[in-house]
């Protein structure tokens, strides 16, 4: 009976298939199973070479807590966070900017942070619900090229970068949530008519775009622009692989003006944790003076903790009370819909 | 859940003997219907999600996404970029095919591999070595030689498969007519190949698409940007969903206008005993060619090569870690095997339909396979989050829910192959097969598929190296602790440590090599 014994052969291939497809894939998870059982779950936004080794002392800190690290970009964290919603198997989410957190509480996924975590940072670092706190803070900057722009021809204002001598010349990262939180800031700041304003003079100087703020430092570094504006710390990612006296950028700091808005990279305790108390705890160490020591040192980055300055580097950043940046309340830089419909309209985006 | 129906269908057919002999023919087994129609579920799974998310804002809210000018300026740009690359792909693909399988050149068995190569190096790779080499590259022109020298050989593949499988006996025929060389490779060969070239025209454009490595990195603002900048600038995913639901249209287009331009060109099975072509003699300008075959070389493979070794001796960074580098492979090697696995399971009852039962169904089938390849990784990414933590919240950043996410993202690169195989296997030895007693499914498994192994193959070992390069749906699925190297590259990347990524990219592109040698010696048998 040849046709029953090819049926048999069909139905042994399809089985050996099938087992291999999907019998295998259970087995190959791992004992991890899934959920955190004890677990604490940090969804980072910032990268594993800036904050790998802050983890590292976390884990020492908070002693018998098992710790695991997702990594991602913090916008798509954000997007992920979202999806998951109450499901999340996230206890705690690192964000590279106030933006993702806001948004991230404005669905009622994030719960409030206790008193005694938010005490050591002042009010104008955390969220007006408590539902997140920065962790360390950022000046925005104009970056440049010292071969190609005189000193002298440095901007002291928003206004400065509105001269013929920039047009073609400036760079900025179009999608970049820091960049994005200048223009909100500048619309608190000047207004929505003010801010349509200078983005409409801005965008006739045809500025040009980059993917991110280190693309534009390397657009500078390679005269592809002559400035861009950036965060501050970015020069500093770059001169970690490559000699700061050979490498062609520096910094402009530009105080009491829209340019220098000051924001922060922060962190929050998901509604969803099963460990509220050890998240907390991990959220009092990013607060702690060793792990904003760390930011000051390792990151380049502005303590939001008083009485932590950085020691012993070759980075000089002006203090943070020299950069009067402007008076805005970061919860006010959560209208990023109405950034982007603004940005939209001028062509910016 | 796909894994349950193959079984259950070893349902006993009737013997095909007692069968009227019309009966026989109409129509396809019940078995690989249902297979097949698992596997197009499983790609059409971001659509539903879309739909749900695009519609969050109500009908207006979707208008009012879908008519800004912004929406119709990046799809007039993400168009010209996917067409100009399909262009220049289908011509520089056919050519080097031509070069390697019918002409005289030089050293063409070493070329065959160099030019299927490039499918080996992330366009997030290429783009970053072509910005930091050629700062002034960025824009159209940046993202176009970009996009072109890494997908190239979607189309050499096919169309050295396919000149391999036909005798060149048509070319002498159009040659002892007295027709030029020029006229014969465009008149007879190229129409000879033009369905191999189209087809793997239509995952360049479906790439090229979906693509965010190479524009953001040239800045070169496309769909995709788009669909990146509305989910990290306002963490708002109505439109993004919105434009999604574009790019499936504008895929399902592509899709459609594809099937037109392969025509009913099918593989003509020689008969007899097949015999090499004779070989075209590239005379005077044979060192024009040669020139020609190194450029292409020396762009896609030789500036990426150039610029690694560049990073590792220049940063600081640098230095390997070789334990976790082996467990970044290993991890790599189990998701993207696996992913290559489920991926060609549920591919190949899609491609017999497809090559062997042709109609207005089988057809719909085969393009609801591809019209989720144009969505950017990202938004695949998403569905699987929103559906996988909903459905089974047990499976999730679990390798199951990696492996089927690579299954929605690359179906079609695997159905494609299979098709091709089988269409190119003679449909008188199934016959023959049947004759002598054997069911449809029989035949299938014991003479079809068979003879189709080395396409079927072929296709799995695209899906896998394809598979080692993705990075976006695996950042978000993959099992906590357990990085790939795309992963890992990506981690080093983001903090500036190009030196210590280095390595992570030199042994991606040499793991993606095994397949790409592997997929070169299946299509020139």
């Amino acid at each position: 009976m040849p046709p029953v014994r090819h049926r048999s052969g069909l139905r042994r291939l399809a089985a050996v298939l099938t087992v291999a497809a999907l019998g295998a894939l259970p087995a190959c998870a791992g004992a991890g199973g899934g959920q955190d059982d004890g677990v604490l779950t940090i969804y980072s936004g910032r990268s594993e070479g800036l904050v790998g080794p802050l983890i590292e002392q976390l884990r020492t800190s908070l002693g018998g807590t098992e710790i695991e690290v997702r990594y991602g970009s913090t916008g798509e964290m954000a997007a992920q966070l979202l999806e998951e919603g109450t499901d999340t198997p996230a206890d705690l989410f690192f964000s590279q900017d106030a933006g993702a957190l806001g948004a991230v509480a404005a669905a009622g996924l994030l719960a409030p942070l206790p008193a005694e975590v938010l005490a050591p940072v002042p009010p104008r670092y955390r969220a007006a619900d408590s539902s997140w706190v920065a962790t360390s803070a950022r000046a925005r900057v104009v970056a440049y090229n010292p071969t190609l722009v005189a000193e002298a021809d440095l901007p002291t204002s928003l206004e400065d970068l509105l001269d013929p001598k920039w047009k073609g010349k400036l760079g900025y990262p179009p999608s970049n949530a820091s960049w994005l939180s200048f223009v909100t800031g500048l619309r608190v700041i000047r207004g929505e008519d003010g801010a349509r304003q200078w983005l409409t003079a801005f965008a006739a100087q045809e500025p040009q775009r980059f993917e991110n703020n280190v693309a534009v430092i390397d657009g500078i570094a390679a005269g592809t622009v002559s400035a861009g504006l950036v965060n501050h710390y970015y020069l500093y990612e770059k001169t970690r692989e490559i000699d700061p006296a050979t490498f062609p950028v520096r910094n402009h700091y530009v105080p009491g003006d829209p340019l220098g808005l000051v924001n922060v990279a922060g962190v929050g305790v998901t509604a969803a944790s099963d460990d509220p108390a050890a998240a907390q705890r991990a959220a009092a160490f990013l607060l702690s003076a060793q792990a904003q020591q760390f930011f000051a040192d390792e990151t380049a980055e502005y303590p939001v903790v008083a009485g932590v300055r950085a020691t012993g580097q070759s980075i000089e950043l002006p203090p943070l009370e020299s950069l009067s940046p402007p008076e805005v309340a970061l919860a006010e830089l959560s209208s990023l819909e109405e950034t982007e419909a603004l940005l939209q309209e001028v062509g910016l985006l | 859940m796909t894994a349950v129906a193959p079984l259950r269908v070893a349902a006993p057919p009737e013997p095909p003997a007692t069968r009227p002999r019309g009966r026989r023919r109409t129509g396809a087994p019940r078995l690989l219907v249902a297979w097949g129609a698992v596997g197009g579920l499983v790609a059409v799974v971001p659509l539903g999600y879309l739909l749900v998310r695009a519609l969050d804002g109500g009908p207006a809210g979707f208008l009012d996404v879908l008519l800004r000018p912004r929406t119709a300026e990046l799809l007039a740009r993400s168009v010209a970029l996917a067409g100009a690359v399909t262009a220049a792909c289908i011509v520089i693909g056919f050519l080097a095919a031509w070069l390697v399988v019918r002409t005289d050149l030089p050293w063409r068995r070493g070329f065959g591999v160099l030019f299927a190569l490039p499918l080996a190096v992330p366009s997030y790779v290429a783009g970053f070595t072509w910005i930091s080499e050629v700062p002034g590259s960025a824009g159209f022109w940046g993202a176009f030689v970009v996009l072109v020298s890494v997908s190239f050989p979607y189309v050499f593949l096919p169309v050295v498969a396919s000149l391999r499988a036909t005798d060149g006996a048509l070319e002498e025929v159009a040659r002892s007519l007295g027709h030029r060389p020029a006229r014969v490779l465009a008149g007879v060969t190229l129409r000879r190949a033009w369905p191999a070239a189209t087809a793997g025209g239509l995952l360049v454009a479906l790439y090229v698409l979906s693509d965010f490595g190479a524009v953001s990195l040239m800045r070169y603002d496309t769909f995709t940007l788009g669909i990146y900048t509305s989910y990290r600038g306002t963490f708002n995913r109505t439109p993004a969903a919105v434009l999604g639901c574009v790019l499936v249209a504008l895929a399902a287009l592509v899709t459609w206008g594809e099937k037109r331009a392969r025509g009913r060109a099918a593989h003509r099975v020689a008969r007899g005993t097949p015999r090499p072509a004779a070989v075209v003699a590239l005379g005077r300008a044979r060192p024009l060619w040669l020139a020609a075959a190194v450029g292409v070389v020396a762009v896609s493979l030789g500036v990426p090569a150039y610029s690694l070794t560049h990073w590792m001796l220049v940063g600081s960074s640098f230095g390997i870690d070789l334990a976790d580098l082996g467990a970044a492979a290993a991890v790599t090697l189990q998701v993207a095997g696996l992913g290559a696995l489920l991926t060609t399971v549920l591919a190949v009852p899609v491609g017999v339909l497809a090559a062997r039962y042709r109609g207005r169904a089988t057809a719909t089938l085969e393009s609801a396979t591809y019209v989720a390849h144009a969505l950017p990784g990202i938004t695949v990414g998403l569905a699987l989050v929103f559906l996988g933590i909903r459905l089974v919240p047990g499976l999730y950043q679990e390798v199951p829910l990696l492996v089927l996410a690579y299954a929605v993202l690359f179906l079609p690169l695997a159905v494609g192959g299979v098709r091709t195989a089988v269409a190119a296997a003679p449909v008188r030895l199934d016959e023959v097969a049947r004759s002598l007693g054997h069911g449809r499914l029989s035949t299938l498994a014991r003479v079809t598929l068979p003879l189709a192994a080395p396409g079927v193959g072929a296709g799995a070992a695209l899906v896998f190296l394809t598979a080692t390069k993705e990075l976006p749906a695996t950042l978000m699925l993959h099992p906590t602790g357990a990085d790939t190297l795309a992963v890992r590259l990506w981690s080093h990347t983001g903090a500036g440590q190009f030196a210590a990524a280095a390595p992570y990219a030199i042994v991606l592109v040499a793991l993606a090599a095994v397949p790409v040698v592997l997929l070169h010696r299946a299509v020139r048998r």
